[in-house]
């Protein structure tokens, strides 16, 4: 889940970070009365996408008339494909340098990574690449934490303008800040220094770990829930996994993996999935609502089935499938795979019910449901 | 012991559940030699024909202790019995579950790591030694799906993994092991590691790997598959997928151009392994390497 600017920088301010003093807007006028506050200000577009300044979303402004205005245009603005529907208005800076600090889930080392990086401001990805002699990391071995003498090190050496031991001490509060809440990612990009010799959180990026979530109940209550469709909506409720797409061949599989390769092979075969549909784990019973929700996406000229039992059984999958099809009756050409636990009495029952048979293996059965759409297409 | 043999002596944490329950008859009719459970709340009583322990640790004391042991332990519990089973001193732990804490598992990472203790999963379906045991919820007993050969297969995905074992036996072929490694981002044996396990795991002429979208678990793992004797075929879920959605694995999720379907197969092709575009193709694609 991810934290937009506005939520995620009081988690470094109770910290002990400092952070610029800023108040959410909602309207132009809101963000003048903001300004009139603070003084010479920012106006930052508040979505959970990078390349917000880019954009045009983020502008300065010395009155509150000029808050006002720069408020008017980014608020409705679309950025990354999201609708900004709030600023932050923030106090302004004396920028001396600015750096990257950041602490996330390394794969590579099975814990948590702390970096740093002299070159704030842009794109880690970018710091990666163009100077990767330039990105500091520290593994941390969770069960210890990351203290004081880590984080010194960790910056010894670098030229910071006297403010290595300033840093080191957001770093350790950095990292106690992701422990504390089950972050994937907390990031501030640019920590900056300034004139003063202050340092400063300009902006704080925080992903919260989606199975972490249940932890925090009430911090999550100030996340930016994924932008679903009303189909993804309605998966999420079910507890099924439901990712619209743009195709005309619906499928409906079990597991994440045979999912993603059902939608593969039927665009091998020259056809476009219209979405993805997981019943496995423990929605393999939920056969009738994920039928439901596939059958309604606008569009859909042909339905690919693919079940491959493990731990979701065959039967039991077929049978919450073929209940709903006789309710729904739906006028609709479908094609099956079916091999795995409980696969005999599924193949049985496809025949007793539908009069069917499976195809012999999920190419052919992918196959023919391109060849369906693309006649039905062509008819339309 | 990322590859769990007959001999192996096996622990089930959770073996009182409905899941841990069905699976632990499976196992046991498959061949797993299971020796004990764990639950606290029913610690002395008997439960699958095998005596219920109040931790790994207790059941360790028992004489022959025991070698593997395999998780039915919801998300939020696992840490706690995967830290049980390392402190009792398992050589190798299997995780089942899915939606765990990321912390929590690097929690038990490291703990595992001190210890030298493997872990298989989070998130994993299991694995299957053909004909001897399997661990987890594999269809190991369904004999058009798993028959004794000469191909080892891992998989990030169970689904998919079960039907690329079908579609081998179907060829006319079968495994000699199967090795699930889970959809997770962060996973204790690596597609490198079940590749390296595989490879050197008796019978084994050929290796198929099923490896998915997310990380550069593949990348890694075709630096070992270049310095292999042995063919290699790899496919990769989520060629079709698109970028910035997590496709129902955490793991599997494409992010600027890491992880990129294109990155993975340009990598697998320079060690030399056969990409290939469907699991159906691996039938004509094992005839070619291992006949004729």
């Amino acid at each position: 889940m991810n934290f937009e600017e506005f939520a995620a920088k009081p988690l470094l301010g109770t910290a002990g970070i400092a952070v610029p003093k800023g108040i959410v807007a909602n309207t132009p006028d809101a963000a003048a009365e903001a300004a009139e506050k603070l003084g010479s200000v920012v106006v930052k577009a508040q979505v959970p996408v990078g390349k917000r300044g880019k954009a045009g979303g983020i502008q300065l402004a010395d009155t509150p008339e000029g808050a006002r205005g720069h408020a008017e245009n980014i608020i409705g603005m679309e950025i990354g494909g999201l609708t900004v529907e709030k600023v932050l208005i923030e106090e302004r800076s004396d920028i001396k340098r600015e750096f990257y600090a950041a602490v996330l889930n390394d794969p590579a080392s099975k814990g948590p990574a702390v970096m740093f990086s002299t070159e704030g401001g842009m794109d880690i990805e970018d710091i990666a690449v163009n100077s990767p002699e330039k990105l500091k990391k520290a593994e941390v071995d969770i069960r210890t934490g990351f203290n004081s003498d880590q984080a010194k090190a960790l910056v010894a050496g670098l030229d910071l303008d006297g403010a290595n031991d300033a840093i080191a001490d957001v770093l350790v509060k950095l990292y106690e800040v992701y422990r504390a809440n089950d972050a994937e990612l907390l990031e501030i990009n640019p920590l900056i220094l300034t004139g003063d010799g202050d340092v400063v959180a300009l902006d704080c990026k925080f992903v919260m770990d989606d199975s972490g979530v249940k932890r925090h109940p009430e911090l999550a209550e100030q996340g930016t829930p994924e932008k679903l469709s009303q189909l993804e909506t309605k998966g999420e409720a079910n507890t099924i996994k439901y990712i619209e797409l743009d195709g005309n061949v619906a499928v409906l599989a079990n597991g994440a993996g045979l999912t993603m390769t059902t939608m593969d092979v039927v665009r091998h075969h020259g056809g476009n999935p219209a979405n993805f549909c997981e019943i496995g784990g423990e929605a393999y019973t939920k056969g009738k609502v994920a039928l439901e929700m596939v059958l309604e996406k606008p569009g859909v000229k042909s339905l690919v089935v693919n079940f491959c039992g493990a731990f979701a059984r065959c039967d039991v999958m077929m049978d919450g499938l073929l209940n709903a099809w006789e309710e729904l009756k739906p006028n609709l050409p479908v094609f099956f795979s079916i091999a795995g636990t409980g696969d005999e009495e599924a193949i049985r029952m496809l025949k007793d019910r539908l009069d069917m048979e499976p195809y012999p293996n999920m190419d052919a059965a992918s196959k023919a449901a391109v060849e369906a759409a693309n006649a039905a297409g062509g008819l339309s | 012991m990322r590859i769990v043999r007959k001999h192996h002596r096996v622990l089930v944490q959770g073996i009182t559940g409905k899941q841990g329950t069905f699976w632990t008859e499976r196992m046991q009719e498959y061949g797993t030699q299971i020796v004990g459970g764990v639950n606290p709340k029913k610690a002395g009583t008997v439960h699958c024909d095998v005596p219920v322990h109040a931790s790994a640790v207790d059941a360790m004391q028992v004489d022959g202790g025991f070698d593997a042991s395999i998780l039915f332990i919801p998300p939020l519990g696992v840490k706690d019995a995967a830290l049980d089973a390392i402190e009792a001193g398992a050589k190798g732990i299997c995780i089942l579950t899915e939606h765990i804490p990321v912390q929590d598992v690097m929690y038990v990472m490291a703990a595992a790591k001190e210890r030298g203790t493997m872990i298989t999963g989070p998130n994993t379906a299991g694995s299957v030694t053909v004909d001897e045991c399997f661990l987890g919820f594999m269809p190991a007993f369904n004999e058009r799906i798993f028959k004794k050969g000469n191909v080892g297969v891992m998989s990030r995905s169970g689904s998919l993994g079960t039907l690329m074992c079908q579609n081998i036996v179907s060829a006319g072929f079968g495994q000699s092991a199967f090795v699930g490694i889970g959809g997770d981002p962060i996973i204790g044996t690596t597609t490198k590691d079940a590749l390296e396990a595989l490879d050197h795991f008796d019978g084994t002429d050929a290796v198929v790997m099923v490896g998915e979208i997310g990380g550069s678990m593949e990348e890694e793992a075709a630096d070992y598959a270049a310095t292999m004797n042995k063919p290699v075929f790899a496919f990769i879920a989520g060629g079709a997928a698109p970028a910035g959605k997590k496709m129902g694995h955490a793991g599997a999720i494409v992010m600027g151009d890491k992880g990129t379907y294109a990155s993975k197969k340009t990598a697998l092709e320079a060690a030399g392994v056969t990409v290939l575009n469907t699991p159906s193709h691996v039938g004509e694609a094992l005839k070619d390497a291992l006949t004729g």
